[in-house]
This record gives structure tokens, sequence and C-alpha cells, in this order.
């Protein structure tokens, strides 16, 4: 009876996950979606508490409260700027459980003299080394994404040989442990050796690929959690792991997709430190247009369409705010505001979206790549506000640069282009940019914020 | 026992494809909610943990199991609040308290 109550619950939460994650695919439903699968996440705590296992409570109690404690303020008061380093910080917390069920039950399975079978080893050690290899990887990557750790890539001479050695005795301890699964020193070494590829593999990964790599880390510890699912022969962890682990592959595709690189290319390419000099066209006598904020609200004011391309700049200098004080005046004044999103704009998968909501901007404004394109032609105005290599024409006629076949926006289509940017420093990706020296384009130099107040007043003068 | 790994195996390729399936239709638009949402059912993990914390397998595993309840809830609570959280920030036009001039200029798109 009580397994089959406890069935019961696992069941219903498996299809209230999938029922929550299908929300998610209309902003509309996204919000009660999600409620379903917080409450099939406590039918599935629930049916779990009736394991017959399970025989104190004081442990699991205290448990949940800690974790309730620590939970609610990561939660509630993270500002939405933090949002990449919390993910990747919370990639961590995930897979550190996962790791350390999966070492617990190693560690009862040796004391008790139970000779683990095969196919649980292979389970096994699926789980750890994936659960431990994102502990430190999401850790590195939370620490460049809070910068404390550098956000360039850090390369050595010889990195991919280590990192195929390391990857290569990770195996070997893997396979050893499937016919001999009573050597705790191997299993011990090989998380070890997972916790050091997690910090080798992401260490030379820049800034600027960070949305693939935190969809990986995403990937990974959705697969940790199927693993451990297949440990414990419990189909609510596979189901999940296995939804997560999808999620978290397709996101990390469509990242390198809009990047124009492959998976292999990300993770070992360290962009931009071989060949930044060499592909990049140079600057040399080129010059740029700067434009005063009284000329740049003098265009903004009277353009009937104005398409907004924010980037990770907008993010850094907070300015979404006052980029959606600009667009509500514009609009006042008659135009139309479109917001084009690129993909990769930002640290993580979506990462624009959820800043311009927070400042109040409808979703119904903001456009994917592939559905504002055509519309540049037609906009009397483009402002790129802390964008660079999504935005440059060299990613399509330029074979040599090192973004070359990247898919961008077609902001040069547009009859003005207005760059808002602190300098003239070349992009994450160290690439000139022809389109600032485009003669449709006035740049507005400046910190984004400060240069958005600015247009915002006189814009407001104009009447 | 093979054959439990067997089942299994069917549970994760099927579950891994309706997971395809579902999230190829998700819109860049939702991809963050996306990752904290999934980061949030991985919490899922919590179902393992409190076996092992409130299992007698010793102390080793009562002490592993705990730690590993504290990490899962904190996924679980935290990034269930903050999906919901996000997605209450996303609105459409028509909606907020603006002066319905406006409004009328409906975006469609092709």
């Amino acid at each position: 009876m009580r397994e089959l109550i406890m069935q019961g619950c696992y069941l219903a939460a498996s299809v209230l996950f999938i029922l929550g994650l299908r929300g998610l695919t209309k902003p509309d439903q996204a919000q009660r979606g999600m409620q379903m699968a917080a409450l099939g996440m406590l039918l599935a705590i629930i049916g779990t508490l009736l394991h017959q296992d399970i025989l104190t409570y004081q442990w699991i109690v205290a448990g949940l409260i800690i974790g309730s404690i620590i939970g609610y303020p990561l939660g509630k008061f993270v500002p939405m700027t933090a949002m990449p380093q919390r993910i990747a910080f919370s990639h961590m917390f995930g897979a550190l459980a996962a790791t350390l069920v999966g070492v617990a039950e190693f560690w009862h399975d040796y004391h008790e003299g139970i000779t683990i079978s095969a196919p649980k080893m292979t389970a096994l050690g699926f789980e750890v080394l994936f659960g431990a290899l994102t502990v430190t990887g999401s850790f590195m990557a939370f620490g460049k994404l809070q910068e404390f750790i550098t956000g360039r890539p850090v390369t050595f001479k010889g990195q991919n040989f280590v990192n195929l050695i390391l990857f290569a005795s990770a195996l070997g301890c893997f396979g050893y442990l499937i016919y001999d699964p009573t050597n705790m020193t191997v299993f011990f070494s090989m998380i070890a050796i997972a916790f050091v590829i997690g910090i080798t593999m992401v260490l030379p990964i820049g800034g600027a690929d960070m949305p693939v790599v935190v969809s990986l880390l995403n990937s990974y510890a959705g697969l940790a959690a199927a693993a451990t699912g297949f440990v414990i022969g419990n189909n609510v962890l596979i189901i999940c792991g296995a939804l997560d682990g999808a999620s978290g592959f397709i996101l990390s595709i469509i990242m390198s997709k809009a990047m124009n690189r492959s998976f292999a290319n990300v993770l070992f390419g360290a962009f931009g430190s071989a060949q930044i000099s060499a592909g990049a066209k140079s600057a040399a006598g080129l010059t740029v247009r700067s434009i005063s904020a009284e000329d740049a609200a003098v265009q903004l004011g009277y353009a009937s369409k104005v398409i907004v391309v924010p980037g990770y700049g907008m993010a850094v200098a907070q300015s979404q705010h006052a980029v959606r004080e600009l667009a509500e005046l514009i609009e006042k004044k008659g135009g139309e505001v479109k917001y084009a999103i690129h993909p990769v704009a930002g640290r993580m998968p979506g990462h624009m979206n959820v800043l311009l909501a927070e400042a109040n901007v409808p979703y119904d404004r903001m456009y994917d790549m592939d559905e504002i394109n055509a519309e540049f032609a037609s906009a009397d105005v483009a402002l790129v506000i802390g964008a660079n290599d999504v935005v440059n024409p060299a990613a399509k006629n330029d074979p040599s640069s090192p973004i070359f076949g990247m898919p961008i926006l077609n902001v040069s289509d547009a009859k003005h282009i207005i760059v808002m940017k602190r300098g003239m420093s070349a992009g994450f990706a160290g690439i000139e940019n022809e389109l600032f020296y485009d003669e449709k384009t006035s740049m507005l130099f400046g910190d984004a914020k400060a240069s958005l107040v600015k247009l915002v007043g006189e814009v407001k003068s104009l009447e | 026992m093979t054959g439990n790994y067997i089942i299994s195996l069917y549970v994760f390729v099927l579950a891994g494809f309706v997971g395809y399936l579902l999230i190829t239709r998700v819109p860049p638009l939702l991809h963050t909610p996306l990752m904290s949402a999934t980061n949030a059912i991985s919490g899922i993990s919590l179902v393992g943990s409190l076996v092992a914390a409130g299992g007698k397998f010793g102390a080793v595993s009562t002490a592993l199991g705990f730690i590993a309840v504290i990490c899962a809830t904190t996924n679980v609570v935290g990034g269930f609040i903050i999906t919901d959280r996000m997605l209450g920030m996303f609105k459409r036009t028509e909606k907020p308290a603006e002066k319905p001039a406006a409004a009328p200029t409906e975006s469609k798109h092709a």
C-alpha cells in the first residue's frame, strides 16, 4: 500500500513536471505551468518520505529547513542582473547533491560487503563523474561571471593534451570500477579527477562563450540526476534528469549555432586568443562620427520606427530602465519601438529578455533575430546599446574574420544607426567592428546609463 | 536485476524525447526562465538524498545525505521562487497601466 501511494506520487509528479515545462512554450501560461511543476516537486517529496528505508526523520527535517533558509533569499532577492551567476551557482548545488548521494550509495554497499553489479556501477560512475565535474565546472563559471576569476580565456601550452590525459584517466578508472567495483581508492580517484576536469574544462572559455557553458552544465546536472535514478531505481529522477539533460543540451546547441561554432570549438577553441591580430581588419585610416545627445535625441524623437539592440553592455551599465523610459517617450511621440535580441546577447540564453522584462518592457515588443532581421530596412533608427560582435558586419563579408559566418542582426540596413559605447575598444571577441565606421553610423560615447538619461531629458525637451 | 536497468533505460530515452519535443518549442524569450526551471526541477535529487539521510545506512551515509538534502532543497526552494518571480515580470503590452492612446499600435509581425 505504502509503495503504491509512493509510486502514485512519483507518477503524478512526473506528469506535472512535463506539463510545467509545456507551460514554458507560451509566455502567458508559463507561470501557471511552473506552479504545477512546484506541486509536482511537493508530491515527489511527500511520496519519498513514505519510503520504507527511511527510519529517522530528524536529519531530513533539519536538512529541509536549512535548505529552505538558504534557498529563499537566493530566490527572492537575487537581482535579475545576477541571473547568470545565480544559475551557475545553483547548478553546483544540484550536482553536489547528486555526487554525494552517489558516494553514500557506494560507501554503503562497500561496507555492507555488497558487490555492486556492473549495470549499477555504470550508472553510479556516470552519476559521480557528471556530478563532480559539474560541481567544479559550475563553480568556475560562477567565478567568471561574478568576476572573481578572470573572464578571459586562460590558456597554456599543451592544454588540450593535459585535458585529454585527464579525461582518459577518468575513463580508465571508470572502466576498472565496472570490472572491480570493490576498489574504493579508484572510486575516489575518479571523483578527484572529475573535479579537476571541471576546472580545466571551463578555464580556457571566455566570458562571451558563457551561454554555451552554462547550458552545457545545466545538461550535465540533469544527466547526473538521471544517473542517480538508475542507481536507486527511481523513475521520477530518471524522467526529470532526462528532461533537464535534453533542455541543457538543446540550449547549448542553439547557442553554439548562434555563434556559428561547433561544440568542440567552444570547449577547446579558447576564442579570440590566437586569431585576434590575424583576422581582424585594421581600423587605420577610418574615422568614426561621434554624435551629441542633443542630435541623437532629435533623430530618435522624430523617428517613426526605432529598433533597440541591447547587448551585454546594457546589462553592465544597468541601463535597462532608462531604455524603457526612452522607448516610452518615443512611443508617446508616435514612434514605434521594437527590441531586437540576438540569441547570444548577454551571458546566458535569454539574458536580455529577462532584463528588459524586469524593466517593464512588454514581451511582445521583444523579437528574436529571425523575426526582426527583415525589419531593419524599414527602421529609421537602430539604437545599439552595448552590443558589438552580434552586429558586426564582418561576420557576413569578411571571410578572414574569426566570427565570419555567425548570424548577426542586420543593423546596417537601418536608415540611421546610433551606437552607444563606452569607448572604441573591441568587443569580447577582440575584433574591430566596421559598423562603427559606416557612414550611416553615429557613435554616442559614454556610459550607457548616463547617455540614456541624457537622451531621455533631451527627447522630453523636444516638445 | 538487469531487466530493471533496461526498463530504466526505456524511461530515460522516452523522457529524453518528450524533453526534446517540448524544449524545442520554448521561445528564446523564455530561455532564462527555462534554465532556472530545469534547475529547480533538477533538485529532484532530493528524492535520493532523503533516503540517504533518513535511512539507517551508517553515519557516513547519513552525513552525506544530510548535506545533499540541504543542497537539493536550496535548489528546489530558490529555483521555483526565482522562476516564478521572473515569469511574473513578463507582461504583454495592453495590460500595464498605460494611457489607452499608446496601445493601439498592436505589433503584428510575420
